[in-house]
């Protein structure tokens, strides 16, 4: 069976829990200067599904994430997390709800001072505070023998590469047990081998958390592997959503050149 | 440990490096200058309101805080040692050969102390703790924001403010007066040692000589006005690192105009810090 085949047979068992959606993004504006980045968009998703954001480069899809977790602020428009709007909360009241969530950044973004360890470890020290030193270690161990690094536990990032610090960049998002997973081009910049690791390591994590995930790609491989939904982007707007299929019998002229470039 | 644009915050990432990258030429241009130059101000502000927000509301990030006293008190230490030496060296030359000139040696021992003590020591501590720790802190926060490893941290519901600005900002404070007194201790031995070398004279002759006639009022208020230039070094270098855009050259940017900003910052406040402590310690 192969790698897709293998995913559409998982994502059946994985259950979309509820009606409710835990995310909520509605007619979302976001220019920087002239530039319009966001013009209206409105997506939802619920727990135990994943929704992969298509489209091109500078389409806007790392600034949706970053809006939905906070780092930037929309012009106009609505982000709500379990119900909660998030604008204009202030930087603690956020920090409560940013617990919930993971964020796997575009190049990891781990902190270069710290071993890979005391990155996974981070959130936890900040955040589980009565939490002992000994199962602190054991639940970082843990989280990283996850991802398949618990060999990497005392290296620095700049000694592994780009694909394992993805992996610990993921295991970090999770160290909080969130509800919500944030991917930002989980697979840029990686061979295919370990962009098909990755892809079956979120796909396992999904399986197991059964989180709300959004992941932002323009690797339509990674995205109909990991997604059960796609929302493709265009002008700052989503153009079609759906399932892969529904993206393959669209007529819409960008759907069809976007595929036939993928 | 770990050295944005983060939720809640003005945009501190304009492009305008500060006021010594004013453009000049021109009507329109200066008066972006000048806007540029105001809104600078302002994001400045903005960014000390909320570092001095989450430097007292929990928690509190005492672990790292100890590591920044380590990495700038510490570690700046053999630097400021040597700066103040050196200048108790060159202030005994100097000042030996003045004094000889007007006939008044024996003065030499207080000119060479109070020199010290009001002014050289906390101008030199204040001038190499900026350029050392001002581009340490500047390049390292530049560092972090373009590799979003600042954005990491809040998204990760760590305040970076609280984090990373906060404890850096407040041991500058605290090591400041602290270096100003081992640059104090190094300029005056080497003061005298220059002096002995001389004409034989006891280190205790020297020091009761030297600071004959000299109260509280000559030594605590210069040493601790290095508490404000700590404050300038470490808000300036902050602001400056946690604004950075624009890869590597941004990192060398900030760490560029967090150093002349903050001994620029150091030498306006002295001039105003003099004069208070002339009215209020006379």
């Amino acid at each position: 069976m192969n790698t897709i085949a293998q995913a559409e047979t998982k994502r059946e068992v994985v259950k979309v829990e509820g009606s409710a959606p835990v995310i909520i993004v509605e007619d979302l504006h976001k220019s920087f200067g002239s530039q319009k980045v966001l013009n209206g968009i409105s997506l939802s998703v619920k727990r135990g599904e994943t929704l992969a954001v298509l489209g091109r480069s500078g389409t806007g899809k790392s600034v949706l994430l970053r809006i939905i977790i906070g780092l930037e602020k929309p012009d106009s428009g609505s982000v709500r997390i379990h119900g909660q709007d998030i604008a204009g909360l202030a930087l603690d009241r956020l920090g409560e709800i940013r617990i919930k969530m993971g964020f796997l950044f575009q190049h990891a973004a781990l902190y270069d001072s710290l071993t890979v360890e005391q990155n996974v470890a981070f959130p936890l020290q900040h955040h589980k505070k009565e939490m002992s030193k000994s199962d602190r270690t054991d639940r970082v161990r843990n989280l990283l023998a996850e991802v398949g690094m618990e060999a990497a536990v005392a290296k620095m990032p700049s000694d592994i590469s780009g694909g394992m610090q993805k992996r610990v960049g993921l295991a970090r998002a999770l160290a909080l047990e969130p509800d919500i997973l944030l991917l930002d081009e989980p697979t840029a910049g990686l061979d295919p081998i370990s962009s098909g690791e990755i892809d079956d390591l979120v796909i396992k994590l999904q399986e197991e958390h059964h989180m709300a995930s959004i992941v932002v790609t323009h690797d339509l491989h990674s995205a109909k592997t990991i997604a059960g939904r796609l929302a493709l982007l265009n002008q700052g707007n989503v153009v079609i959503e759906g399932s892969f299929q529904e993206l393959q019998n669209s007529d819409i002229e960008f759907v069809q050149e976007f595929l036939k470039h993928s | 440990m770990i050295a944005g644009k983060f939720s809640g915050a003005a945009d501190l990432t304009a492009p305008f490096e500060g006021p010594s990258a004013l453009p000049v030429p021109s009507a329109v241009p200066t008066t972006n200058a000048v806007s540029d130059f105001l809104e600078w101000f302002g994001d400045l502000g903005t960014f000390s309101w909320r570092v001095m927000r989450a430097a007292v509301t929990p928690p509190f990030e005492f672990r790292e805080l100890v590591r920044q006293l380590d990495e700038i008190g510490s570690k700046s230490f053999p630097l400021v040692a040597l700066a103040g030496a050196a200048t108790g060296v060159v202030l005994s030359l100097e000042a030996r050969y003045s004094l000889t000139r007007f006939g008044a040696k024996s003065l030499l021992p207080a000119a060479i102390v109070f020199s010290v003590i009001h002014e050289t020591g906390p101008i030199i501590t204040g001038l190499v703790v900026s350029g050392r720790v001002g581009a340490g802190i500047g390049a390292e926060l530049a560092s972090m924001k373009v590799t979003e490893q600042i954005d990491a941290i809040e998204a990760s519901a760590v305040n970076p403010y609280r984090l990373l600005a906060a404890t850096r900002i407040l041991a500058c404070v605290l090591m400041l007066p602290l270096l100003t007194l081992a640059s104090d201790a190094c300029g005056l031995f080497m003061g005298w040692v220059t002096q002995a070398l001389v004409e034989p004279m006891s280190l205790h002759q020297f020091i009761n000589s030297g600071f004959n006639g000299a109260g509280f009022n000559d030594f605590l208020p210069p040493t601790f006005k290095t508490a404000m230039f700590g404050l300038i070094i470490g808000l300036i270098a902050c602001f400056q690192g946690m604004r950075t855009q624009g890869g590597a050259a941004g990192v060398g940017r900030a760490a560029t105009s967090s150093v002349v900003l903050s001994s620029l910052f150091v030498i306006l406040a002295d001039v105003v810090l003099v004069k208070l402590i002339i009215i209020f310690f006379p």
